[in-house]
């Protein structure tokens, strides 16, 4: 299959990016690892008059911690993100989702910041990324401004980046000690979407009671779901097998999947339930150092 | 029709091509340079028969536009082999029968052959691990395994 013509532009630095996506208007599009755009161009269920290429961009590869956060820069590569150092040891939430990201091959070029900027709900990275609180940097002809991973994602494959902002960086706060953060994905096959998919992040206090919880939900509605209920009943409780799976009940309800050859709603939605039990599970027993 | 002039490194050879902004870096190298060795399989993302490296790492070509690969490194399954001599994983598929129909093959090599230079000694999961963007419709895999384990083996014992 050969995409429609369109014509390719190769910035060489982020003005230079952020210059050609503002003269071009809503005809262009941002190529990153292209793994998700160049599919939908070649099936022709997109269309973009012209690619503005951010491959040759400096200084947006980066996986590095600083200024009390874990920054990510926009277009760094699955595969480094699954196999840095820090990302193993201190976030083992964002390495349990590059790895099950579409298949090896795929995350050697796919981008993290592309499979946000997309605004896919069945991509796994949001669910994570609103576990984690993150916050997304996007960089336009204004400057540059950051917007709370709870804003970013505004509809099916909308967020609210404008057309002429790209996706710099995504800001993680460095966890405090005792937390701990776990990503479970239910696949037919590897490289598939999730059936049902969910995240969860824990900080618990010296008494083993949850401080912070923040849980997502990956294909449970038309944007990313927060599982904010569940959160919040979270909040004090120790982790005993009751109110997880409370938690998880109400985390279920939060979800609004629609049917497909995946299963039906009945099914995702009890899947949803399943996963964030069992990713409640190991996000507390990583925040207890077990 | 918008063209760009690209400069790409195939298998150590430097080429300077004009090439339309659309064309995809499979068409790039099978039409253009006339490298057929790199398979088209599903032409959508899924079956790892186009593997080629880029930059060293194997990714799928049918998913790539050639103009990405500008000023890249572009190794290929004619790029394996070294002066009439097969590389360890060539020499493993045919030892091991690890193909049967072939038509995965050249992408198998490619991924395998990256995971090597990785992790030469890689444990029967890992290496599951690593070909699950490549399908084989022929072997059920347990003899592609088998022909990666053997080049492993081969490259410690000549190392």
């Amino acid at each position: 299959m050969i995409p429609a013509s369109f014509d390719y532009h190769q910035p060489k630095t982020l003005s230079e990016a952020i210059g050609l996506l503002s003269r071009l208007g809503e005809g262009a599009k941002v190529l990153s690892g292209g793994q998700s755009l160049l599919p939908l161009l070649k099936l022709r269920l997109g269309s973009a008059g012209h690619l503005v290429d951010i491959g040759r961009v400096p200084g947006l590869e980066d996986i590095r911690e600083e200024g009390g956060f874990l920054k990510i820069g926009g277009r760094a590569r699955e595969s480094d993100l699954e196999h840095s150092d820090v990302v193993r040891k201190k976030y083992p939430i964002l390495a349990d989702t590059a790895a099950v990201i579409a298949d090896p091959l795929v995350r050697n070029m796919a981008t993290v910041g592309g499979n946000l900027a997309h605004g896919d709900p069945a991509n796994d990275h949001p669910a994570t990324m609103l576990a984690l609180g993150a916050t997304v940097v996007a960089t336009g002809s204004k400057g540059e401004r950051t917007i709370p991973i709870d804003q970013f994602f505004t509809g099916l494959f909308e967020t609210a980046l404008a057309h002429d902002e790209i996706l710099t960086e995504i800001r993680i706060p460095v966890p405090p000690p005792k937390s701990g953060g776990a990503y479970v994905k239910l696949e037919r096959k590897v490289g598939d979407f999730a059936t049902a998919g969910a995240a969860a992040q824990l900080t618990l206090g010296a008494g083993g009671e949850v401080v912070r919880a923040g849980i997502g939900l990956t294909n449970a509605g038309m944007t990313p779901v927060r599982a904010a209920a569940a959160e919040k009943f979270l909040q004090g409780k120790k982790l005993d097998e009751a109110t997880v799976r409370q938690a998880a009940r109400l985390a279920a309800d939060a979800a609004d999947p629609s049917p497909d050859r995946r299963g039906s709603v009945e099914y995702k939605r009890e899947m949803a339930r399943v996963l964030t039990a069992r990713a409640l599970k190991r996000a507390a027993s990583r925040a207890q150092g077990a | 029709m918008a063209m760009h002039r690209i400069r790409v490194k195939v298998n150590g050879a430097a080429h300077e091509s004009e090439v339309e902004s659309r064309l995809l870096l499979v068409h790039y190298l099978r039409e253009m340079l006339r490298l057929t060795g790199t398979h088209i399989g599903c032409d959508t993302t899924h079956c790892g028969a186009c593997t080629v490296l880029l930059d060293g790492r194997p990714v799928k070509s049918c998913t790539v536009l050639a103009v990405q690969a500008d000023g890249r490194d572009v190794m290929t399954v004619e790029g394996l082999e070294k002066d009439g001599k097969l590389d360890p994983i060539q020499e493993g598929f045919f030892q091991e029968h690890g193909l049967q129909c072939g038509y995965c093959t050249p992408g198998m090599m490619m991924t395998s052959h990256a995971l090597l230079q990785r992790n030469p000694n890689p444990s029967e999961g890992e290496i599951r691990q690593a070909i699950s963007g490549n399908l084989c419709r022929c072997t059920g895999y347990v003899n592609i395994v088998k022909s990666v384990q053997h080049a492993a083996a081969a490259a410690r014992s000549r190392s």
